[in-house]
């Protein structure tokens, strides 16, 4: 096959709609809802009004990082320490990031990539990076939207309503996000021993961290990172991906798109 | 409920400062970083990163989501197995929720 009807047909696949990214983030945008409810909650106990519970969830679009900040206010703490712990619970977005540059395409200028890392969260990395092909803008915007909205409305409702719904429905709106995180690792780790690697061992050291009691110093944040890194490391000694260039055969120079192909 | 132990100024100043810090933390790396990464490990290590971080936070959390182990145990599950048959994210979202929900019933009003 020559190398333009290759491209063609490459280009194609790679274009997720606007629409497409919105239909992806309804379920993150249904799992927000319920965690930020959470939020709303926690955000009036500790004497915030409704409203600074949701200007903080429009500014942050954190949940880790938006729970610590919320008891160092609540402990009218230093400010040093705000931006600290901001610092080593959200250093994960930083990676996360230089991950999905590795992901997106040539309709992500500079300006699109400032606005658009703004709703770089765990789900919204996840769910774009993991799908076939590039990452463009309108992809990307569809999809954080409703997560945004959700995250919003939730924060709002939990504050303003959070003592009304009934803890029989509240508690098992928690496993939504969980079930989501389920749906996108276990396929592909069905397919990719890679991936059944990586997932493998930042769940048994995430396990460790949580009940081995010598461990559980270690912040939820820095056990996250430890885990994750230490999983992907495993996973690209044992199990390397392959070069671009071996997967489609015929590309020229083996840089660019092609590393996508292995998806589907 | 409790009272906030700061002013309105002050509340303000933390608020802007959590929101800057977490905002350059993401934007920094994804404007400056425009290469294509070449070396192997990286490129493996990078594309691995998101189910190793999903992975982590999935477990052991998921079995604290709800308000009682046996019916995380059940969403667990429940998440498990129709993700194993590749259903869509909302499908195997929403049927976690259910079967937590149903079995946490099952719990306060049958035993």
């Amino acid at each position: 096959m020559s190398a333009a009807v290759l491209e063609f047909f490459v280009k194609i696949q790679q274009n997720h709609s606007y629409r497409e990214g919105l239909r992806d983030g309804v379920p993150i945008a249904l799992g927000y809802l319920s965690v930020s409810f959470g939020f709303g909650i926690a955000a009036v106990s500790a004497g915030l009004t409704p409203l600074f519970a949701l200007l903080i969830s429009l500014t942050n679009v954190t949940s880790a990082g938006q729970a610590a900040g919320l008891s160092i206010i609540a402990a009218g703490g230093p400010m040093i320490e705000m931006a600290l712990t901001q610092l080593v619970i959200n250093v994960r977005y930083a990676l996360m990031a230089i991950s999905l540059t590795q992901r997106v395409d040539d309709s992500f200028t500079r300006p699109w990539r400032a606005i658009g890392a703004f709703t770089i969260t765990d789900e919204i990395f996840a769910v774009a990076s993991t799908k076939p092909g590039r990452v463009g803008v309108r992809y990307f915007s569809g999809l954080s939207l409703l997560p945004y909205l959700g995250w919003a409305a939730g924060t709002l409702l939990g504050a303003l309503a959070g003592q009304l719904l009934p803890t029989l429905i509240s508690g098992a709106l928690g496993i939504m996000l969980y079930g989501m995180f389920l749906a996108i690792i276990v396929p592909p780790a069905r397919r990719e021993r890679g991936v059944l690697v990586a997932v493998l061992s930042a769940v048994a050291l995430s396990c460790l961290f949580r009940y081995l009691p010598f461990l559980s110093f270690v912040s939820s944040g820095f056990a996250l990172i430890i885990s994750a890194v230490v999983g992907a490391c495993v996973a690209a000694l044992l199990c390397p991906m392959d070069a671009p260039a071996d997967e489609t055969g015929d590309s020229d120079t083996g840089c660019e798109p092609s590393q996508e192909v292995r998806h589907e | 409920m409790s009272e906030l132990p700061v002013s309105l100024g002050r509340l303000i100043l933390y608020i802007a400062v959590m929101a800057v810090v977490t905002y350059l933390i993401r934007m920094i790396p994804f404007t400056l970083f425009r290469r294509q990464i070449r070396s192997r490990f990286l490129r493996s290590f990078l594309s691995y990163m998101p189910y190793a971080v999903l992975g982590a936070m999935t477990f052991p959390g998921i079995f604290y989501a709800t308000s009682s182990f046996p019916s995380a145990l059940a969403g667990t599950v429940v998440a498990l197995v129709l993700a194993f048959f590749r259903r869509s994210l909302l499908t195997v979202a929403l049927s976690a929720c259910g079967a937590a929900l149903l079995t946490q019933c099952l719990i306060q009003f049958l035993l």
